[in-house]
């Protein structure tokens, strides 16, 4: 961070001034992107073949009673001011009624929501503290065996189908060991014993100190995150060794070596600690796509989170919970990947 | 398919010289040298190999299989592997697994081939376009790539299927919406690099309008990135494709599609692990052997990329 300040302080532009003017422009970008995504959503929600008047007023309403609800929910004016409706409504949090649950989607998407989080934070952490340290050993053995060996690890974790290796995983872990607790957060003893303040069990019962449940919801998270880990963990190996590979042939790195530094010091603080800041931005990124590539997941391990409403929801044809469920994921998304970004741009000069 | 007898010495020694005397020449010369470097990546070529056999067995299903793979036996349900009749087991139907699975494969290539074709040539034109025209064609087309990439990709195809409806063809839509704008964002790249090129000029002088010069002289030369990418993302499109199905929203029952199969199978998984198990594992191997494919590939076509 001093390095950037000091940086910009030699610029001859006021940094605050640039600052600004980058900051409207990624705004901008991102009110762009998010208006794109709202009216996709609202695209799908219109052409899905399912009457939202049907699923509000049923089968045996009235012509009178129908027109009204059609009048009612707007169906009656252009498109565009629909979509402005839509819009007014997403603003201001109302994502509609889910047909399913009864309740406003605002509502069980942040019940739900925490879940996928929870599990997405364990799995980038176990994809960290796994994947760094393996990409680094990869890079500085270039070319033997622990570098085959990464990679083929790896690449098994990009083709593993999660659905698949989940269902193996219970079947073993759960079925057979009985080492672990099956699908769902917690035990159904359990449910609903802990108030709920962050949604994250381990951080709630940590919180009221009950470690029993936070054992039990531990045996229960440890298997699916793991999982997630796993993906996580090809993806950022893969990336700290292209990384490391760059900065271990760059001359300063020789340089180094010449004048007697140790090895592990060249290594962890020189040549790593260039490669910090675009380890962030792919972390960032992994996170994102963890939020989103936990859907099937959630589903094999009957995880509340807003991965299997999603799909609930779709096969219910409940399109409120779909579009809101959807818009928010899009938005988690687009934020982490700005966020990323500007962290990138932030953090490293060369990037300005 | 390697030249090793001594009666091709003199095909060999014409195809490694450093000399050529054609165009052709050398263009068979410099993909004769890419598959020596190719051929000894040992990864790349056992998961070539792999998908070689993958389309022999696709072809030849109706041959190989030892059963028709619809025919339900409720009395040969749930048998276990090994089983006289049963290689793979049967699932709950009395199906045999060994013959689904490998009409499956069929299915698997069909989706795969589809959405590769689609995808990139998708992404190619918008991506050629946008780079080539710039200007608000540019910055619009770029904006509408960023938007489709903002989406998590599993959702939107999700969202789509549902609005389309469940099946196959749908499902290959989904997937190909879902997957081209990173082609544009490579393909415009590719474009802008070459757009100022002298060679570009000297085609314009000669009269050649925009349309000739994108499709004959861009398209070319951005081909070989975007096959390296289509070929690391199959394994992606198969894992989309089989989780749709997984899902219900892809190929519909009693279609023997992987994806499906595993749905189907997750029922018993705790009491009879084959019927969900070997469907799996087909799609493991499968998606494992693109991803070795697509690895050995950039090795070979992208220099820059394969020394990190």
């Amino acid at each position: 961070m001093a390095m950037a300040s000091n940086i910009s302080k030699g610029r001859r532009k006021s940094p605050f001034l640039s600052l600004l003017v980058k900051t409207g422009k990624t705004l901008t970008t991102v009110l762009v992107t998010m208006l794109g995504l709202l009216f996709v959503t609202f695209f799908i929600g219109r052409v899905m073949p399912v009457d939202p008047v049907l699923s509000i007023v049923g089968e045996r309403a009235s012509k009178e009673m129908y027109d009204e609800a059609y009048r009612a929910l707007g169906l009656d004016k252009p498109l565009i001011v629909q979509f402005l409706y839509y819009l007014r409504d997403i603003v201001q949090g109302d994502f509609g009624i889910s047909v399913r649950t009864g309740f406003p989607v605002a509502n069980d998407i942040k019940r739900v929501f925490p879940a996928t989080m929870e599990l997405a934070t364990l799995g980038t952490i176990i994809g960290v503290v796994i994947g760094v340290p393996l990409g680094v050993l990869a890079a500085v053995k270039r070319g033997t065996w622990i570098d085959q060996v990464a990679r083929v690890v790896a690449l098994i974790g990009y083709s593993m189908p999660v659905f698949w290796i989940g269902l193996i995983g219970l079947l073993i872990f759960y079925g057979i060991l009985g080492w672990i607790g099956g699908p769902g957060r917690l035990d159904i003893f359990y449910e609903d014993m802990i108030p709920s303040v962050t949604g994250m069990i381990l951080i709630d019962s940590a919180l009221a100190g009950d470690w029993t449940i936070f054992k039990n919801a531990f045996s229960h998270i440890v298997l699916p995150a793991s999982l997630l880990g796993y993906y996580s963990l090809a993806y950022i190996s893969r990336m700290t060794r292209s990384f490391m590979l760059e900065q271990l042939s760059s001359e300063y790195v020789t340089t180094a070596r010449v004048k007697g530094m140790s090895e592990a010091a060249v290594i962890w603080k020189h040549a790593f600690g260039n490669i910090r800041v675009q380890l962030i931005t792919v972390i960032a990124l992994s996170y994102a796509g963890l939020l989103e590539g936990s859907v099937l997941t959630e589903i094999i391990f009957s995880w509340p989170g807003i991965g299997s409403y999603i799909t609930t929801s779709l096969l219910s044809a409940d399109m409120n919970a779909v579009m809101g469920g959807t818009v928010v994921v899009g938005l988690v998304f687009v934020l982490l990947n700005i966020f990323a970004d500007l962290l990138y741009k932030f953090f490293d000069p060369r990037a300005k | 398919m390697s030249v090793t007898d001594p009666s091709s010495q003199g095909l060999r020694a014409w195809l490694l010289t450093d000399t050529p005397t054609s165009r052709r020449h050398a263009k068979l010369a410099a993909i004769y040298q890419a598959w020596l470097s190719f051929k000894g990546n040992h990864m790349a070529m056992f998961g070539l190999g792999i998908l070689l056999f993958l389309v022999v067995i696709a072809a030849f299903a109706p041959i190989l299989a030892p059963q028709d793979p619809f025919i339900q036996d409720l009395g040969e349900r749930l048998l276990p592997p090994g089983s006289e009749g049963y290689i793979l087991g049967s699932d709950s139907l009395g199906r045999d697994i060994l013959s689904r699975l490998l009409y499956g494969s069929r299915i698997t290539l069909y989706i795969v081939t589809l959405v590769a074709i689609i995808a990139p040539l998708a992404g190619l034109f918008v991506g050629t376009v946008a780079g080539y025209v710039g200007g608000w064609a540019d910055v619009v087309l770029m904006r509408i790539t960023d938007i489709f990439l903002a989406f998590p990709r599993l959702v939107l195809a999700l969202a789509f299927v549902a609005a389309l409806g469940a099946g196959i063809e749908n499902a290959v839509l989904a997937i190909s919406l879902t997957a081209w704008p990173p082609y544009a964002r490579i393909a415009r790249a590719e474009t802008l690099t070459i757009r100022g090129s002298d060679y570009i000029h000297a085609i314009r002088l000669q009269g050649a309008g925009p349309m000739r010069i994108i499709t004959k002289h861009i398209w070319p030369l951005c081909i070989s990135s975007l096959v390296v990418r289509v070929t690391l993302d199959m394994a992606g499109i198969i894992l989309a494709a089989a989780g749709l199905g997984f899902l219900g929203l892809g190929a519909q029952p009693p279609s023997p599609e992987w994806g499906a199969m595993i749905s189907e199978g997750r029922k018993f998984i705790l009491d009879h692990w084959w019927v969900a198990t070997m469907p799996g594992l087909a799609i493991f191997t499968v998606s494992l052997a693109f991803n070795l494919l697509g690895d050995g590939l950039r090795d070979v076509l992208d220099p820059k990329e394969g020394k990190s």
